[in-house]
């Protein structure tokens, strides 16, 4: 009994009818490190913000040591030493690093607060490689990877029972990763359980002691570090082979074809530095890296959400500097943007289908005042057709729709203006596989009918399975271009660290 | 040092822009630098300054209250009944009053917190309802206070106004509960990021209510202060104490936005704005044309506050 | 393709109009006709067809005014300037219509309307580009303009004369119908044909709902504001010129009454103060259903600090509903 810390049993979960989670059975022990693995979508984060207590189960048990719990908040989570890193990191802007730890777990004499709490805030922080770190910076000041470092330092100051680490070392470079995994051993030796979700293979072999493999909500496999290749894992975690999964390889785009979009120099203040890239008219462009190197403010430089952009950015040799979305979307231009976050940005959950799939082109009316239905409506009908959108009425609320027919709204909403260069923000992130297998024929079809497209993506076998060229992009600027033989998971995985090309210094 | 002027930067400049304007305002006036003159000053600025705490409260989590103004004429019509008699019967009428504005902060909290109701649209109707009883309560301004009581707190003593001393040390118990507590910080980490907040374990809920009901207390002190200052209950008084408490809060960089800013930079930005409406008084400006001005600078001000939205350089930012 | 996809819709269609929308208006209408039975109760007049006519008249002026709060609403912001709005537009038309000049005088409700939209175009200025809270900004525009219409009128009441054209559009009857009433009508049916049916309509509901994916969607988010506040600014005009109309009078502080009533009826008929829901329809019956509950007041001689709660307490009941009854809104 006692070695079994934490324990699921059939538990369920769905968000408005879609289901994250079913009948998944899963334990943890102490002094153990658990990988999981899975593909966006396969019910990772449900699961981490299950045993977190940031969401109840629909139905089944979760049980520490044997009895039975229930969480309404993280706080019941963390008084039963459950301590959870989220990939959105949980710190507070404007307040000090030290002040951010010593929240978490505060410690009183009188009312007011120990001195001392905060001497044991500095040694958390040194223990993970934190030195440089100091107490009183504000954490709005600080990069992304000392941001990670404090999240970790804020959960090791809690002393965990069960620590759940997601994505927590995405942005630590080997150096500090090879750190913190040194503190994580040292909790393993001293009892604790830890969850350890990441993309990086390497990583989990590394650090694993046992892995489990979801997929689509299942808890399919779990089985000891070592016990399978990275081949069977990831047929594993796909549940089907790749063939499958991708149309097939399209030949390249010779030089000869004319260049749509083209990017050269392109700066903006330290988040992208020196950027230069291309697309010809057909071409799948991919653009690649750890999570926010640049990927993302590449796409927005490009359709005129940034100020302030240095450099020159053409499209069919048209300017686009200072040009705002409403303007790049026309049709003499001719951009479009399929942005990362499918709810917040890309549609308006509340609203009807239809009025989000007209969301685009409503603004090329004439001073908007006209009658909403013209030559488009024919068009946005094909468009449904083509992409196999499943819907009950078009009244409905888009939020109805499944993950992968939203992600289509989206789509068709631009495809409705027929652009010329079409950029996509990690459009599969969070889609079941049958609609990926879509989307990738789509935009395969799409590239030969003689669109630009430039696909930003976090899955590596996207970009290496579907594009023409990847750009690699390190700490804002492309760190490599990668194509033809040359564009391979491990190709990939080392041009993402760059970890010889660029020495730590920051100021 | 650096790190903690370019954390404070903006009351730093407040401080620096207040000294000029008191300055000013004291070569500009004809008895000059007088105790006489420097009491009024203070006591005029202790009310809109502990009327622009309140505002502090509720903007540092996140919200704007507009309701300051009616509660702060609420507690002042209440203090008018009570106010007066034997010493025990005038502590109790404190009391009392002290525990309306609580309750009014934590209506507002209430419904903010548990009826999911957006801050400003609470506080605008709790705000005529708060007006209205106090309306009901007294129509015309009237009403006694305890005059020696009065006289103690807003004169001066060895050449020191008394409302400075009381501003200064509420100030000082202020920032030692919002700095040195668990539940202070727990304001600031609220207003921060309240999503974070909760995923620390911080009880949101709770924290926000403090929040709320910390406004109302000091509201109600400012009610007090009022009638110790004027010595009747008037329900006429809301509008101009909540339009000012907003522009001292923004005057004394603290972000509307939340977690930012302190109660020491919301009384600087309210001693501001009383200091430039004396030397409206003064200059020989028509008596007239005085509201226009009040207005404009307060606009100005407000709008001030939010020039930070030029240096948002991804536009994205600025559509949450 | 909406009327194609209709057809071949879900069984559920014969209960698709049941829709929180049209909840809002049926129970408020239902209220109305509580409002008219209980007050014959009181005072027998209140179910004869010449005071309904009347109410309705009054009605039109909040309604119109009404009008424009809510497509700020709609966009998911507020005027709290409407107050100040409704006098400076009053103290302009008096003294534009009694000014010697002809040609002055002649265009003095011309002038009303640009001096609404002129606050109206302020107002967008600091909430588009400035990004101040519109709440504060516009609470802020209130205060200038009461000063500045402090300053006009040496704080007496302003001299000059009601237009003709004002006293006949707010006083005067067509087939017996006050022609407020029918003027009202018009702007209904315009403001539903634009919400419905145009570009600029749909995308104000859009913007209310996520500013964010509007813009990523290339909309014109600033023109969208500024439009939306300067009409807005125009119909607190419109209802102004009516009012002065009514009273024959302008004075100071005569919009102050009118900004509860005004939200109250936007909220209770069933805009979301979030913005982005809501529908012109619940707008129109909220304002005849507050009309009927003011007049019921005074016949109850309510003093005008009741009223003032009474007004704080529905917004505040109704926005309670509003906010218990959305669960989607969890941290």
């Amino acid at each position: 009994m006692a070695d079994r810390y934490v324990e699921l049993k059939s538990v369920s979960k769905s968000y408005g009818g879609v289901p994250a989670l079913t009948m998944v059975d899963f334990r943890c022990e102490p002094g153990r490190v658990h990988a999981i693995l899975g593909e966006n979508g396969a019910g990772k984060s449900t699961l981490m913000k299950l045993l977190a207590g940031v969401i109840q189960p629909d139905a089944g048990t979760i049980a520490i040591g044997g009895q039975t719990v229930r969480f309404s908040s993280p706080r019941e989570a963390a008084e039963q030493g459950i301590m959870c890193m989220f990939q959105e990191l949980s710190l507070m802007p404007h307040l000090s690093v030290g002040d951010n730890i010593v929240l978490a777990a505060p410690r009183t004499r009188m009312g007011l607060m120990e001195r001392g709490v905060y001497r044991e805030a500095r040694e958390a922080l040194d223990l993970v490689g934190a030195k440089s770190i100091p107490l009183g910076a504000r954490v709005s000041g600080l990069s992304l990877s000392e941001r990670q470092l404090v999240e970790i330092a804020k959960a090791v100051f809690r002393k965990p029972k069960l620590l759940i680490l997601d994505e927590a070392t995405s942005a630590l470079t080997s150096e500090l990763v090879e750190t913190v995994f040194g503190v994580l051993r040292m909790l393993k030796e001293q009892g604790v359980a830890i969850l350890f979700i990441s993309h990086r293979m390497h990583e989990v072999d590394a650090i694993a002691d046992s892995i489990s493999v979801f997929r689509n909500g299942k808890h399919i496999e779990t089985f000891d570090a070592g016990a399978r290749t990275t081949d069977e894992i990831v047929g594993l975690m796909i549940g089907r082979s790749l063939e499958e999964l991708f149309p097939p390889r399209r030949a390249p785009v010779p030089d000869t074809v004319p260049i749509v979009l083209n990017v050269s120099n392109v700066s903006w203040g330290s988040q992208l530095i020196d950027v230069s890239l291309s697309a010809r008219a057909g071409e799948i462009v991919g653009l690649g890296g750890l999570d926010a190197q640049g990927q993302q403010q590449i796409m927005h430089a490009v359709f005129g959400v940034l100020r302030g952009v240095t450099g020159t950015i053409t499209l069919n040799g048209k300017g686009l500097n200072g040009l705002k979305p409403p303007r790049v979307k026309q049709s003499d231009i001719g951009l479009a943007l399929v942005p990362e976050d499918r709810k917040t940005e890309g549609l308006i959950p509340s609203m009807s289908v239809a009025q989000n799939l007209r969301l685009a082109v409503l603004g090329r009316a004439p001073f908007g005042l006209l009658d909403l239905n013209g030559n488009n409506e024919a068009r946005l009908q094909d468009l449904i057709e083509r992409l196999a959108l499943t819907y009950g009425s078009l009244d409905d609320p888009v939020a109805t729709l499944s993950g992968g027919n939203q992600q289509k709204v989206v789509l068709a909403k631009w495809l409705v203006l027929s652009p010329k260069c079409l950029l996509l923000m990690d459009p599969t992130r969070g889609i079941d596989l049958p609609t990926k297998a879509q989307i990738y024929r789509l935009l395969a079809e799409l590239a030969a009918e003689g669109m630009a497209v430039i696909l930003q993506s976090t899955d590596y076998e996207e970009l290496i399975h579907l594009c023409d060229r990847v750009y690699v992009f390190y700490r804002g600027s492309v760190a490599k271009e990668l194509k033809g033989d040359h564009l391979s998971a491990d190709a990939l995985i080392a041009a993402s660290m760059n970890v010889r090309l660029h020495v730590e210094a920051r100021t | 040092m650096t790190t903690w002027l370019r954390q404070h930067a903006r009351e730093a400049i407040a401080a620096l822009a207040l000294v000029v304007l008191f300055a000013s305002y004291i070569a500009i006036h004809p008895r000059g630098f007088s105790t006489y003159v420097v009491t009024i000053w203070s006591n005029q600025g202790a009310l809109l300054g502990l009327a622009a705490i309140a505002q502090f409260f509720v903007v540092l989590v996140r919200g704007v209250d507009l309701s300051v103004g009616s509660i702060v004429a609420l507690a002042n019509v209440v203090a008018s009944f009570l106010l007066n008699g034997s010493p025990a019967s005038i502590a109790l009428g404190m009391v009392a009053v002290l525990m309306v504005g609580v309750a009014c902060g934590l209506v507002n909290g209430i419904a903010v917190v548990y009826g999911r109701v957006q801050p400003i649209v609470t506080t605008l109707a709790t705000g005529g309802i708060f007006g209205g009883i106090a309306l009901l309560l007294r129509p015309t301004p009237g009403g006694s206070i305890d005059e020696t009581m009065s006289d103690a707190l807003t004169y001066a003593v060895a050449a020191v106004p008394v409302s400075a001393v009381i501003l200064v040390v509420i100030l000082v118990i202020l920032l030692v509960l919002l700095r040195r507590t668990a539940i202070g910080l727990g304001l600031y980490a609220v207003g921060s990021s309240q999503q974070s907040a909760y995923m620390t374990g911080l009880r949101v809920n709770r924290l926000k209510l403090v929040a709320y009901g910390s406004s109302g207390f000091i509201a109600a002190l400012a009610g007090i202060y009022v009638s110790m200052v004027t010595l009747t209950g008037d329900p006429n008084i809301a509008p101009s104490y909540t339009l000012n408490s907003i522009a001292a809060v923004v005057l004394g960089g603290i972000a509307l936005s939340g977690g930012v800013g302190s109660p020491v930079g919301a009384v600087i930005g309210a001693l501001i704005l009383k200091t430039i409406s004396s030397l409206m008084f003064f200059s020989g400006l028509p008596p007239l044309a005085q509201p226009f001005f009040e207005g404009l600078i307060l606009a100005t001000a407000i709008a001030l506050g939010a020039l930070g939205v030029f240096r948002v350089r991804s536009r994205l930012e600025l559509y949450r | 393709m909406t009327d194609a996809a209709a057809r071949t819709a879900s069984p559920r269609k014969s209960l698709r109009w049941l829709n929180r929308d049209n909840v809002s208006v049926l129970l408020i209408a239902l209220g109305c006709v509580a409002l008219l039975l209980g007050g014959s109760l009181l005072y027998p007049g209140f179910l004869k067809p010449g005071y309904i006519l009347q109410q309705l008249q009054i009605a039109a002026f909040l309604g119109i005014i009404a009008t424009g709060a809510m497509l700020v609403i709609l966009l998911g912001e507020i005027d709290l300037s409407v107050p100040w709005t409704i006098t400076g537009t009053a103290i302009v038309v008096i003294s534009a219509s009694g000014s010697s000049n002809p040609i002055v005088a002649s265009l003095a409700i011309p002038l009303g309307l640009c001096f609404g939209m002129a606050v109206g175009l302020l107002n967008a200025i600091g909430v588009a580009v400035f990004r101040v809270p519109a709440m504060v900004w516009t609470l802020a525009v209130n205060a200038m303009l009461l000063g500045a219409a402090v300053f006009y009128t040496g704080n007496s009441r302003p001299n000059g004369e009601v237009p003709w054209l004002a006293t006949q559009t707010a006083t005067g009857r067509t087939f017996g119908t006050p022609n407020a009433f029918l003027i009202w009508l018009v702007v209904a049916v315009i403001s539903i044909w634009v919400l419905k049916r145009t570009a600029y309509g749909n995308y104000l509901y859009a913007l209310g709902n996520s500013r964010r994916a509007v813009f990523l969607a290339g909309a014109r988010l600033r023109l969208i504001t500024v439009v939306t506040f300067v009409l807005a600014g125009m119909f607190s005009s419109f209802g102004a010129i009516l009012l002065l109309g009514y009273t024959n009078q302008a004075y100071q502080g005569m919009g102050d009454p009118y900004l509860m009533p005004v939200i109250s009826a936007v909220v209770i008929g069933g805009t979301s103060i979030q913005g982005g829901q809501g529908n012109y329809i619940g707008t129109f019956v909220g304002a005849i259903f507050i009309t009927l509950l003011s007049s019921i007041l005074s016949v109850m001689q309510m003093p005008p600090a009741a009223r003032e709660m009474i007004f704080g307490t529905i917004i505040l009941i109704v926005l309670l509903v509003h906010g218990l009854t959305n669960k989607n809104q969890d941290i």
